[in-house]
């Protein structure tokens, strides 16, 4: 298929790297193929996964937020087996955003999905993804990969009316988009076929709390353990890490997990200074970060951080996750009235950016950004005047 | 290992001074700069490593290694490095019900233990094997990074305890060095966090701070580095010796220059 193509062409490049660096252990580039050490790929991998692309800077895997502005200020994207923190604004109304964004990102590129929340239903937040804006040149990516998923058959029913074969088709079938990062139309949702044709997976805390399945002692809260279960069940289970010897997945697992460290996950770190459960939400992230290092996965985390009252909690949380932004909304601050900020939601602010496999990181200069979110697009801006 | 800042400790591979710890510090910045460095500048000195890193996996020490001149996997395999990679190991932990205790088996428990299980393993990595001829010159602990035991439910005490242990036998009984890495959280007010740093200031012998500029991020100077030796079992006579650097990281190496005398600036 075209769309394959393009993207295999973009890593057979690299590909021949690789074949150097397989033969000799000096060279320092290395292409970051899955980061499951324990495959037995002793040859230069080709990772040709629809909606990736190595980093510039190091060949590192990288995948689309879903916002191809903040994916240009994170340098290029989040990097496979890494957590993309949000830390949410005060009335949680644009993290949800983000959180959507990236998901809606997951579905286009037809990578698995895996959402976790502990106050909505995962398949309620699936219903409210986004809809992609797909330009003439997508759309033509489209027609090709319908036409080839075409049987026969229909083509010969074509063929009675074959001026009509060139025109788009009005159905979107199953989408394996290749381009890197896609712009979404906030108003509208995203269309059925699309989530259906997902392979998603939801994690509902209610549903999964009243289950009777014993649960290994941890010192974490029950709703984080079986999360961490569940999550790990996923990996093995579909191949993601490669030690599954029946499947082999050549897929990102995207995971999302909303509203993380509030109390609806049994967690009182917003509710109480010096809680007795002070440690579960960190020692579930070290393990969320294990089990994503070993895989071919991508997480984003929004966590309602303005609401943890011990403020050390939050420091060691920064330093548990790998990509940290923050974002203030303006919403019933004082520069709501402010006439200079009047174009604007709310900044956004890039607290961390992780240094893999390299002494320095892609930090960008400017360090004032605001965002805003027009009728149909979320954009973030250098905000020029403070 | 940077070699500008071998020049600036006074130091290299093959003059080290024995039976030392060095504290690496950070402060609203990644230090981990100065981890890469002491690994590579230990594993170049021909010593027997034993590296407990517990925030970054294997391969990221190893490609940033490779950058810096040395092998990882080489030095694994020929048993000159000995890796305990935490972050695995806590995936196999948790989900899996182990046979054997393993350092890290305090992830399991509800209650915060101590560090026995991992003070065994890092004796057990550097104990002296008995083949004879001297393969390495002396045992290096480096431990990447302390601030992570603390956010798993240690406390600062068990960590210290952890410390004072290896210190006993790494540092005056091997004749070897330790070299640790703790966060300093700043006006964070993590209590736990201050008492570890606090009381590993006080036991070290040279403390390497990397600090954020006060005036913020800078493009062209990266951040701020104070140097402090320290004599504690001497008496208070001589005075601690204290020089501050800025630097600027670039892809394979560090360049250090004096406050104000940034190649950029001047």
């Amino acid at each position: 298929m075209a769309a394959v193509a393009t993207c295999g062409s973009v890593a057979a490049s690299t590909g021949s790297a690789v074949a150097t660096a397989s033969k000799s252990n000096v060279t320092s580039f290395q292409r970051r193929g899955p980061r499951a050490s324990g495959t037995n790929d002793s040859g230069p991998r080709l990772v040709s996964i629809a909606g990736t692309r190595p980093s510039v800077r190091n060949g590192q895997l990288l995948v689309s937020t879903g916002l191809p502005a903040l994916d240009q200020l994170l340098g290029g994207g989040l990097a496979v087996g890494t957590v993309l923190l949000i830390e949410e604004d005060k009335y949680n109304i644009y993290s949800p955003l983000l959180f959507k964004y990236f998901l809606a990102e997951g579905t286009v590129s037809g990578h698995t999905l895996l959402v976790a929340s502990a106050k909505e239903d995962p398949a309620n937040i699936l219903q409210e993804l986004p809809a992609p804006l797909l330009d003439d040149k997508c759309k033509k990516e489209f027609d090709e990969d319908v036409y080839d998923h075409k049987t026969p058959e229909s083509n010969i029913k074509m063929r009675i009316a074959w001026r009509y074969q060139l025109l788009p088709k009005m159905e979107i079938g199953p989408v394996s988009s290749s381009r890197f990062g896609h712009y979404y139309d906030a108003s509208k949702r995203m269309p059925q076929e699309l989530i259906e044709a997902s392979n998603w997976h939801g994690f509902f805390l209610p549903e999964k709390i009243s289950s009777t399945v014993k649960v290994e002692p941890c010192s974490l809260t029950p709703g984080y353990t079986k999360l961490l279960q569940f999550i790990q069940n996923i990996i093995y289970e579909e191949g993601f890490d490669g030690s599954n010897p029946q499947k082999k997945q050549r897929n990102i697992l995207r995971i999302g997990i909303q509203n993380l460290g509030s109390p609806l996950w049994g967690d009182d770190i917003c509710c109480a200074e010096n809680g007795g459960n002070s440690h579960s939400l960190t020692k579930f992230l070290y393990v969320l970060r294990g089990l994503l290092r070993t895989s071919l996965s991508a997480c984003i985390i929004t966590m309602p951080t303005h609401l943890i009252q011990n403020k050390a909690i939050i420091a060691r949380v920064t330093t548990l996750s790998d990509i940290v932004v923050g974002l203030e909304s303006f919403i019933g601050s004082e520069r709501e009235t402010n006439p200079l900020y009047k174009d604007y939601h709310g900044l956004i602010h890039i607290r961390q950016i992780p240094r893999l496999n390299n002494l320095i990181c892609d930090e960008s200069d400017v360090k004032d950004l605001a965002f805003k979110l027009k009728r149909k697009l979320f954009t973030i801006e250098v905000d020029f005047i403070s | 290992m940077f070699v500008e800042l071998n020049n600036l400790l006074n130091t290299t591979p093959d003059t080290a001074e024995q039976g030392k710890l060095t504290l690496l510090c950070d402060a609203k910045t990644d230090g981990s700069f100065l981890v890469h460095h002491f690994l590579s500048f230990y594993l170049k000195a021909n010593c027997k490593v034993c590296f407990v890193a517990l925030i970054q996996s294997f391969s990221h020490y190893s490609i940033v290694g490779q950058k810096l001149g040395v092998s990882l996997t080489m030095a694994r395999e020929r048993g000159q490095l000995v890796f305990l990679e935490g972050l695995k190991s806590a995936v196999d932990i948790v989900f899996q019900a182990q046979k054997e205790p393993h350092p890290l088996q305090f992830l399991r428990e509800a209650n915060a233990g101590n560090l026995k299980p991992l003070f065994e393993f890092v004796r057990e990595a550097l104990k002296p094997v008995d083949s004879g001829e001297a393969q390495w010159t002396y045992p290096v602990l480096l431990v990447d990074d302390l601030s992570v035991l603390l956010s798993l439910g240690m406390g600062a005490v068990a960590v210290l305890d952890f410390i004072h242990y290896c210190r006993a036998t790494v540092c005056w009984e091997l004749k070897g060095n330790m070299v640790v890495l703790v966060h300093d959280s700043g006006d964070a007010e993590d209590e736990e966090n201050d008492i570890l740093l606090n009381g590993l200031s006080h036991q070290s012998h040279l403390i390497l701070r990397a600090e954020g500029l006060a005036t913020g991020f800078c493009r062209d100077v990266h951040g701020q580095l104070r140097i402090l030796w320290r004599r504690p079992s001497q008496p208070t006579v001589h005075r601690d010796q204290s020089f501050t650097y800025q630097y600027k990281i670039q892809d394979k190496s560090v360049s250090f220059f004096a406050k104000g005398m940034s190649p950029a600036v001047l």
